[in-house]
Parts: C-alpha cells; sequence; structure tokens
C-alpha cells in the first residue's frame, strides 16, 4: 500500500523539468541583477544579502555540471533526488525522534 | 512565494522567526502527542511532496511564475501541525541548499506557506467538509477550495510583508534599503498570480490528490479523523 506513495514521488521527481518550462521568476524573488534592470539600482538589503549564505545548488542546478548538453534538465531531476533524500531522512528524524513511542489502538496502515 | 535574502529587513526576519519558535514547538508537541508510529514515512512522504510540488513552476500572465505549496493536503490528510513541521523542513532545504528564499527570511517563509496556509486550509475544509462521509464528494470540493484559499491568503500575507518594508526602511539617498515595492504593487501582483493561477492549481492537487488517498488507503485519512474524535 505504502508503495504508491514512493512509485508517485519517483513519479514527480522524473516529471520536474516540466516546472522549467514556465520562464521567469516569481514575482518578487529577482536577484540584484534583474531588479538593477527594473528599477536601475539594487536596494542595499539585496547586495548586502549575498554575503548572507551562497547556496550550494543555486537556483535548483548543479554547477559542477558545466557545459553539458541539457545541463539545466539534469541539475534539475539531481536537486530534485538530493533535496527528497535530505527532507525525507530529516522527517524520519524528526518522526523517530518525536513520535518512536506511539503505538495506538487503532493499527493504520497494516494488512495492506 | 519564497522571499530571498534582502528583500526584508533583518528586524521583519528576526519578527517573524520569534513568532514560529513556539509554532514549531507547538507542532513538534503535538507530534509527539498525536501521530502513530506507522505514520511516519507518511509524515516524511508529506515533506518531499512539498517540496517536489514547488519545482513545478507555472507560468503567470505578467511574464513571472508561480507554484502549488501542498500544504493544504498534509493538513488535511496528516494535521495541520504536522504540515507545519513537513513544509518548515522543505523550505529550510529549499533555503539552504537550494537558494530558494532566504536563510534569514526562512520564519517569514514557514509564517506563510508552512503555519497560515496549512491552517486556514485545515479550517476551511472542516467548515465545508462537517460530516461528511469520508468518501463523499462534499470533502473533495471542501479540499479544493480549502487549496484554493488558502494559498492565495498565504500569497496576501507575504505580499503584505513584501509590501511594508519601503514604508519602513529607506535609506538616507531616499532609496528603499529591503523590498523596493509598496503593497499597492506587492499586492496586485501577488494575488493575481496565485488567484489567477496558482490557486486552481493548488485546489485541483489538493482535491485530487485527497480523492486518491480517501481511495487508496482510507484508514490514512480516518486515523485522523479518529485522533479528532478522541480529542488526542
Amino acid at each position: 500500500m505504502k508503495q504508491i506513495y514512493y512509485w508517485i514521488l519517483g513519479i514527480m521527481i522524473a516529471f520536474t523539468p516540466l516546472g522549467l518550462i514556465a520562464e521567469g521568476t516569481a514575482w518578487g524573488e529577482w536577484d540584484t541583477d534583474e531588479l538593477t534592470e527594473k528599477l536601475g539600482y539594487a536596494p542595499q538589503g539585496l547586495e548586502k544579502a549575498e554575503a548572507v549564505w551562497k547556496a550550494f545548488f543555486p537556483d535548483y542546478s548543479v554547477p559542477m555540471l558545466g557545459e553539458i548538453a541539457n545541463a539545466e534538465v539534469i541539475g534539475y531531476i539531481l536537486s530534485a533526488l538530493l533535496g527528497t533524500a535530505l527532507i525525507y531522512t530529516i522527517m524520519l528524524f524528526f518522526g523517530k525522534v518525536l513520535a518512536r513511542n506511539n503505538k495506538r489502538q487503532y493499527s493504520i496502515h497494516q494488512g495492506r | 512565494m519564497h522571499i530571498p535574502e534582502g528583500y526584508l529587513s533583518p528586524s521583519t526576519c528576526a519578527t517573524f522567526g520569534a513568532v514560529m519558535i513556539p509554532v514549531w514547538y507547538k507542532a513538534g508537541q503535538m507530534i509527539k502527542r498525536t501521530v502513530d508510529v506507522a505514520q511516519i514515512p507518511f509524515m516524511a512522504m508529506s515533506a518531499v511532496f512539498s517540496f517536489l510540488i514547488m519545482m513545478f513552476n507555472v507560468p503567470i500572465p505578467d511574464g513571472t511564475t508561480a507554484h502549488a505549496v501542498g500544504a493544504v493536503l498534509i493538513a488535511i490528510t496528516l494535521g495541520p501541525w504536522t504540515a507545519t513541521i513537513a513544509v518548515s523542513v522543505a523550505l529550510f532545504i529549499q533555503a539552504l541548499v537550494f537558494g530558494d528564499g532566504g536563510v534569514l527570511a526562512f520564519g517569514a517563509n514557514a509564517f506563510n506557506m508552512a503555519f497560515v496556509m496549512p491552517f486556514t486550509g485545515y479550517y476551511i475544509y472542516q467548515l465545508i467538509a462537517k460530516n461528511a462521509p469520508i468518501t463523499s464528494t462534499r470533502r473533495v470540493i471542501a479540499a479544493g477550495i480549502a487549496g484554493y484559499v488558502a494559498i492565495n491568503l498565504a500569497a496576501l500575507v507575504a505580499a503584505t510583508e513584501f509590501g511594508i518594508q519601503p514604508m519602513l526602511f529607506v535609506g538616507e539617498d531616499g532609496l528603499p534599503l529591503y523590498g523596493p515595492y509598496s503593497l499597492s504593487v506587492a499586492i496586485p501582483a501577488m494575488m493575481t498570480a496565485h488567484l489567477l493561477v496558482a490557486g486552481f492549481v493548488e485546489g485541483a492537487v489538493t482535491a485530487l490528490a485527497l480523492k486518491f488517498v480517501v481511495k487508496t488507503s482510507p484508514e490514512f485519512v480516518n486515523a485522523q479523523i479518529v485522533s479528532e474524535v478522541k480529542g488526542v
């Protein structure tokens, strides 16, 4: 029973590059360059922001793929895989820490 | 809807971080009290679902993009407190690893997408679904409406956070220090994207996924209801 949900998540990962088709940036998520283009300047806060944190895989891209063909699509799928692994692991950890002793009378997800 | 670094003042970021700390604490307590050990993998999968659905950007007529969040589906199936943790974990990894949403703005983004959205969605769903049978169409429609309204409320809150910045924080040169767009720009822009497009995506995803979950594993949704009836 549980397997079907893993399959669905797997299929979603495979299809994530569909999310690349939509061009442009979400409203309000422009970086310093895009904002400078729009306004003629970038607010100080944004320029300082770059020093706060540098993401390893900015915008779901994998820089080390370099100039290979379809780098954007491959990077997006690799990002989906990595994010999935990290988030699943963290959530399992939280679940185990918080709810490991919770066995209730209604046994859900069993016998299927 | 992921507010990037630099668009919110440090004080705004600190405020929302401070608001979220007790919310996360309470969410942890609620998971401790109500989540069955058998639900843990589903909890983990729900966070992954939210992360992945947010990667499906949809085009907005004004040339920007938006996406669904999945928070209402999690709130309906696993409870709003679980949704808070699941979406927060997704947002945390998005900020840290993928630069989607600021690290300092994490508290504000979590407030919008992991608190406002699942809770408003959850209560709208309950309000409409009432005591309808678990397999009823009424519940599917309720889930759809809840998804649509909740993502729009989250977008409105995000737009407000954006929009108050230029009112509050202006440099000596008269230019905004952080987000440059006022409420009168931010609210119409964010609401257009979510009222016209992303809301329908969220509503459809929530309704169809709930229908699927109820069909595939009704005890999954029942368990939530059982736990509510028992008031645990």
